[in-house]
C-alpha cells in the first residue's frame, strides 16, 4: 500500500501520522486518509477538492501534475509526502 | 465598559486585560498564525478566524471554561459547470467579519472571495448564503488587496431587527435585506469613486467600501470610509452624504460609531491611496460629534514623529459605553483610549501587524 506522510507543521494543529492506505491514484489515497482523520482534509484540499495553491504533494519525490482532480497515479510501494509550498517572509 | 479587548495580528491573537495599572497582554494565542477575525460571544465563547498561509481559513472556539477547539470552517458547495466562467473561486479565502445574528446562536460571517455564512449553533455549522452567492450581479464584484478577491468587511444587523442586514463589500457596494438574506438588494446612492473609468463614478457596485458601522441605539445612523472619502447615511445606506469636512485626510480603512450618540463616530485616516502612512508620519485619529459637519483631530498619547501607521478595516473598535476605544496598526502599534478618544495610551507590546481589534461585547 502507498504511504502518506505529513508535514510536520500540522502539529500544531491537529493529528497527521504517516500512514499507509490503499488507492491506485493520488485522489483515492488521500481520500482514504481522509476518511480516518475528516478535519484534515480542508488542510491539504480547497472546497473544490482542489490541493491547496501553498501545499506542495511529492510521490517518490516528484511534484504531482494534477493539482485539480489528483489523478496522478500511485502504485503500491509509493511515498507521498504533503509537504508546505515554499511561501512568506 | 468592556475590561477585555482582542487583537488578531499576522502572528497571533493576543488578549487584553484592564487592570489597576492599565491594559496589559495576560493571555497569547495561535502564537505565529495569522489571526483575521474575533468575536466575543455572549456567554463568554470566543470565536477566532485564522487565515493559514497555507492550510486555508480556520476557525476555532474557546469555550466559556477557556477549552480551545477547532469548528468546521464555512464552506462552499460544488462549483457547478454553469459556473465556469465565474470570476471568483468557490472556495474560502478568509474569514473578514463574524457579527451576532440577534437571536441566540446565531453568528453571520462575511468571507473573502464574497460569500456570506450563517451558523444557528454559535458557530458549529455553517450555510452559504445562497441567494447572495447565486445572484448574477456577485460576478461584476472586484477584488481587493491586489485585485485578487472581494470580501464582505461589514455585517450590519439592526438590533431592533435581524432580518434586517446590511452587507459592505470591498469591491461592490453596500446590500441590504430585509428577509434574513432571502432576498438581495444594492442600495447606496450617493458616493462615488475616483479609480474607475469616466461614467463609472457613481455607479453603486464599484464603490469600495472599505468600512461601515451603525449607531447601536439609531442603526439608520450610518457611517463609511470609503477609499475615496467619507460618508454618513441617515436611511441604512440608500443615500449617503459625504463629510467634505473630514481630515487630516480623506483616505482610510477604519470607521467606529458611537454606540449611542448617532452625531457621533471616529476615523484613522491616512494620508492617501499611493501614500498608505499618516499624513506627516503623526497617528491622529478624526472625531465628530455633530454628525460629520466638523472633525476634531486627537493626538494626544500618539507618536507625532516618523510614524508611518496604517489601521487596517477592523483595526479600530468602540466599546458598548461609547467610552472606550483601541486601536491597531500595520506596525504593530496598539492604543487605547478610556475618555472617547481625547487621550491614548499604548500597553507595553511590540506586536506583529495588526488586523483586528475588538471589546468583548463590541
Amino acid at each position: 500500500m502507498p504511504t502518506v506522510s505529513f508535514t510536520r507543521a500540522l502539529e500544531r494543529f491537529l493529528a497527521a501520522p504517516t500512514v499507509a492506505v490503499e488507492g491506485a491514484t493520488l485522489g483515492a489515497a488521500l481520500d482514504a486518509v481522509f476518511a480516518e482523520r475528516p478535519a484534515l482534509r480542508g488542510y491539504v484540499l480547497d472546497d473544490q477538492g482542489a490541493l491547496r495553491r501553498h501545499v506542495a504533494v511529492f510521490v517518490n519525490g516528484q511534484l504531482v501534475r494534477d493539482r485539480d482532480r489528483l489523478t496522478d497515479p500511485v502504485a503500491a510501494d509509493d511515498e507521498i509526502h504533503v509537504f508546505q509550498a515554499l511561501s512568506g517572509g | 465598559m468592556s475590561d477585555r479587548l482582542h487583537v488578531g495580528t499576522r502572528k497571533g491573537l493576543f488578549e487584553l486585560e484592564r487592570g489597576p495599572g492599565g491594559w496589559d497582554i495576560v493571555s497569547t494565542h495561535f502564537l505565529g498564525d495569522p489571526v483575521s477575525a474575533v468575536l466575543q460571544s455572549a456567554d463568554g465563547a470566543l470565536l477566532a478566524a485564522l487565515d493559514l498561509g497555507h492550510f486555508g481559513a480556520k476557525l476555532w472556539r474557546r469555550s466559556p471554561a477557556g477549552e480551545w477547539r477547532e469548528l468546521a470552517a464555512p464552506a462552499f458547495p460544488p462549483k457547478p459547470e454553469d459556473a465556469a466562467d465565474d470570476p471568483h473561486p468557490w472556495s474560502l479565502g478568509r474569514i473578514w467579519a463574524l457579527q451576532p445574528g440577534g437571536v441566540p446562536g446565531r453568528i453571520w460571517a462575511g468571507t473573502m472571495p464574497g460569500g456570506l455564512f450563517r451558523s444557528d449553533d454559535d458557530g458549529e455549522t455553517w450555510q452559504l448564503n445562497e441567494p447572495l452567492w447565486r445572484m448574477p450581479d456577485r460576478r461584476r464584484w472586484m477584488g481587493v488587496a491586489g485585485g485578487e478577491q472581494p470580501g464582505i468587511s461589514a455585517v450590519l444587523v439592526d438590533p431592533r431587527n435581524p432580518a434586517d442586514i446590511r452587507l459592505g463589500v470591498s469591491t461592490a457596494g453596500i446590500w441590504a435585506t430585509t428577509d434574513t438574506g432571502a432576498t438581495w438588494s444594492l442600495i447606496n446612492q450617493g458616493m462615488y469613486n475616483e479609480y474607475m473609468p469616466p461614467g463609472q463614478e457613481g455607479d453603486p457596485i464599484s464603490q469600495d467600501i472599505h468600512q461601515i458601522a451603525h449607531c447601536a441605539a439609531r442603526p439608520e445612523v450610518m457611517w463609511c470610509q470609503h477609499h475615496n472619502g467619507v460618508f454618513r447615511s441617515e436611511d441604512a445606506g440608500a443615500n449617503w452624504r459625504e463629510l467634505a469636512a473630514i481630515r487630516p485626510s480623506k483616505f482610510g480603512f477604519a470607521v467606529a460609531a458611537h454606540p449611542h450618540d448617532p452625531d457621533t463616530a471616529w476615523f484613522v485616516p491616512s494620508a492617501k491611496d499611493e501614500r498608505r502612512f499618516p499624513v506627516d508620519g503623526q497617528v491622529v485619529v478624526a472625531r465628530t460629534r455633530d454628525g460629520g459637519r466638523s472633525f476634531e483631530i486627537l493626538r494626544q498619547g500618539l507618536p507625532q514623529r516618523h510614524a508611518y501607521d496604517l489601521v487596517w478595516r477592523h483595526g479600530l473598535s468602540v466599546d458598548p459605553d461609547g467610552r472606550r476605544l483601541a486601536f491597531g496598526s500595520t506596525s504593530g502599534g496598539l492604543w487605547v483610549s478610556e475618555d472617547g478618544g481625547e487621550s491614548w495610551a499604548a500597553p507595553d507590546a511590540r506586536l506583529p501587524p495588526v488586523a483586528c481589534v475588538r471589546f468583548a461585547g463590541a
